[in-house]
């Protein structure tokens, strides 16, 4: 039987679910749900875990790193300043090859002050060293949560699930709810061989030569890319289990496609949408959904590139002074597969502008047409811009 | 306790990076003899992080994790959860940072520790600067002092901060200075901090020959100038609330605390002078904390 649940709900479901035992947050919206969920949660003994209440996201990161050092399964949220704010300690956290797994709420970076959607604020992450997933519903999310804690802690990498904010946040959709014991057999309790013990004294994180420092992040940039596997095989074992697969990327109707639609978390969905629209009309679209961002799933878009010449990217980001961040990623990656490839990158709803199915389709028309009402900026095409 | 001079028993080993005559190595010999080998250490970036040893070489016998600089007390506060969740509740989770990474940019992550009571020892071993980075004024520096960032020809004016006094007010349990000029006291307070669950903090007098400009067999000697001249008081704040003056030598002048030392050989005499008024008002508001607390009749 399914449950109506926000994707904040969603989240802290997943949590106890999971049985983390340490869990430390710092209130920020749209995240607050997920941690009053999971105070609450832990308050009333659901799951036997500590719920640290600390006074900012920088030591709410900090501590999740020392109590997964001594081999807790630990859990943390947040959201755009909250996450910007733990930059250091994220760096922090992959480099000492600690699974910790965060939720963010992806919300617009400040100034001016909004608390709308857009992934400016995890892909300004995305060189930390956590792997990154983006969610497309509100069952993407409790899912994702599960998978990501097995991978984690196999891989020994943090994991980063991102939601849209407000757009999964707050919306309420039915979903299923895994059962524990099945949950039980597919996430077995965290035990590392190497953590932080006085009966096998180690040390972590100490100065470091060259040469030493050079060969563990060579090791971590090879364990990083061997993500996207790991990913794909712990997410069909969780299919075959609960029936549901969340892959490093989504393709719809992208086979037989001439056009190719790109992005990223809730605006999959619309795309899909207008790309029904798009074949009404005769036009060979297709979408692609990343949900996979770090490590970048080049094996996968690169599989819905048959048959295209045109690659639209919308971005729900920037990179001031460049372009759309996805957009980058995906030239990068297809720059030795396929030269002939067009690409057209919209910098889109970003701050929370909304994007319907008819915005997806104007952005079609305008890269296909070359004219439209979107302004040129760069390489970057800006939808809906006030004049 | 074996008083004896094999290093066998000791969880220091020889052979660690710090400067000759390094005031901080003997805090740490003194703090570990007393929390003993069930201590996991948190260092963040500070002179310890460095003279340590290069990984894979260390020179302490019991774990120890190298953190981000602002986070000494948050992840010391995650280790002591993460153990107790998982039923070890006899683990030291003992903080060790200087007093950049306590006074300056980790006195949030300290203050939100303290507020929630968090269960973990914290040793602030104070060399009045930037030492590791040669020697830059932090808020614990004193007014007159010399760093290469408050140079001869712009002393520091502020006065050090009463961190103390800022981690007594948050109610913690226990809180106190220490000098490794008096090791016994040390390892007293330490002994009593060991015995209490909570925030337990520690201030502890670290002199550095290197950036106090002072010869490097002198270090001890200055650190017991620092505590006659009051210029390091020996105290305990119990509970917030019960301050006591811990034993100490009679009251001196300044004078000789400041010779000794090259840092403060650009004062003038007006700014010696505010040295030993600054010392002298701290030393009354001190004094008279722990008689208000005396004076109150016992409940």
């Amino acid at each position: 039987m399914k449950q109506l649940m926000m994707g904040t709900e969603a989240a802290a479901l997943a949590v106890r679910l999971a049985k983390a035992q340490f869990v430390s947050a710092y209130p920020i919206t749209p995240q607050t749900n997920l941690v009053e969920e999971l105070s609450n949660i832990i308050g009333r003994g659901e799951i036997k875990a500590k719920y640290l209440t600390v006074e900012s996201e920088h030591s709410a990161m900090a501590s999740c790193i020392g109590a997964s050092l001594v081999g807790a399964r630990t859990f943390t949220a947040t959201s755009s300043q909250g996450l910007a704010y733990m930059h250091e300690v994220l760096h922090y956290a992959a480099g000492m090859r600690l699974p910790i797994v965060m939720v963010n709420a992806n919300r617009a970076l400040a100034p001016p002050w909004n608390l709308y959607c857009d992934h400016t604020d995890s892909l300004s992450q995305r060189d930390t060293g956590w792997m990154q997933y983006y969610c497309d519903d509100v069952q993407d999310v409790i899912d994702s949560v599960l998978i990501a804690y097995r991978v984690a802690e196999q891989a020994l990498l943090p994991v980063m699930i991102n939601m849209d904010a407000f757009y999964l946040t707050h919306t309420s959709e039915p979903i299923e709810i895994p059962d524990q014991a099945e949950v039980d057999r597919f996430l077995q309790p965290f035990n590392p061989t190497s953590k932080l013990d006085v009966n096998n004294p180690k040390t972590f994180g100490n100065v470091c030569g060259s040469d030493l420092y050079m060969t563990i992040k060579f090791k971590r940039h090879q364990d990083m890319l061997a993500l996207e596997t790991l990913w794909e095989q712990v997410a069909n074992d969780y299919n075959s289990r609960f029936k549901r697969y969340c892959p490093p990327v989504e393709a719809y109707r992208t086979q037989d496609a001439e056009l190719v639609v790109i992005g990223i978390g809730t605006v999959a969905g619309t795309i899909r949408l207008a790309i029904d629209r798009l074949r009404e009309e005769r036009v060979a679209a297709g979408c692609l959904r990343l949900s996979m961002v770090r490590p970048f799933p080049v094996k996968g878009l690169r599989s819905a590139m048959t048959n295209a010449k045109h690659v639209v990217v919308i971005d729900r980001d920037v990179s001031f002074g460049a372009e759309g961040i996805l957009a980058q990623e995906v030239k990068a990656n297809l720059f030795d597969h396929k030269r002939e490839l067009k690409f057209h990158g919209f910098v889109a709803g970003i701050g929370g502008k909304d994007i319907t199915a008819d915005c997806v389709v104007d952005y079609v028309r305008q890269a296909v047409s070359g004219d439209g009402k979107a302004k040129q900026a760069g390489s970057s095409l800006w939808a809906e811009v006030l004049s | 306790m074996n008083q004896g001079t094999s290093r066998n028993h000791e969880l220091i080993t020889p052979g660690h990076f710090g400067c000759p005559g390094c005031g901080a190595t003997l805090a740490m010999k003194h703090t570990l003899s007393v929390l003993g080998p069930d201590t996991i250490v948190v260092m963040p970036a500070g002179c310890w992080s460095t003279l340590i040893g290069i990984f894979p070489f260390t020179c302490l016998k019991v774990p120890v994790v190298s953190v981000a600089f602002a986070t000494t007390a948050s992840v010391a506060a995650g280790i002591k959860s993460g153990l107790e969740i998982q039923g070890n509740d006899h683990t030291t989770v003992l903080g060790w940072a200087g007093d950049g990474g306590t006074f300056d940019i980790g006195i949030q992550a300290l203050s939100g520790a303290a507020e929630r009571n968090d269960d973990i020892i914290y040793i602030c071993y104070d060399n009045e600067a930037y030492m590791n980075t040669g020697i830059q004024r932090s808020s614990a520096t004193p007014a007159g002092g010399w760093t290469t960032t408050t140079p001869a020809s712009a002393l520091k004016r502020q006065n050090k901060k009463n961190i103390v006094a800022i981690m007594a007010s948050h109610g913690i349990p226990y809180a106190a200075t220490a000098s490794i000029s008096d090791p016994q006291d040390l390892k007293e307070k330490l002994h009593k901090a060991k015995g209490i669950t909570g925030t337990r903090f520690i201030h502890l007098l670290a002199s550095c020959p290197t950036g106090w400009r002072h010869a490097p067999e002198l270090s001890v000697e200055v650190a017991r100038l620092a505590v006659q001249s009051r210029v390091f008081p020996l105290y305990e704040v119990i509970d917030g609330e019960n301050w006591q003056l811990s034993s100490m030598p009679e009251k001196i002048d300044v004078k000789p605390y400041l010779k000794i030392q090259g840092r403060f050989k650009s004062m003038s005499q007006e700014e010696e002078q505010r040295f030993q008024e600054n010392v002298d008002r701290a030393w009354r508001s001190l004094q008279r904390r722990c008689r208000l607390f005396e004076a109150l009749p016992a409940s």
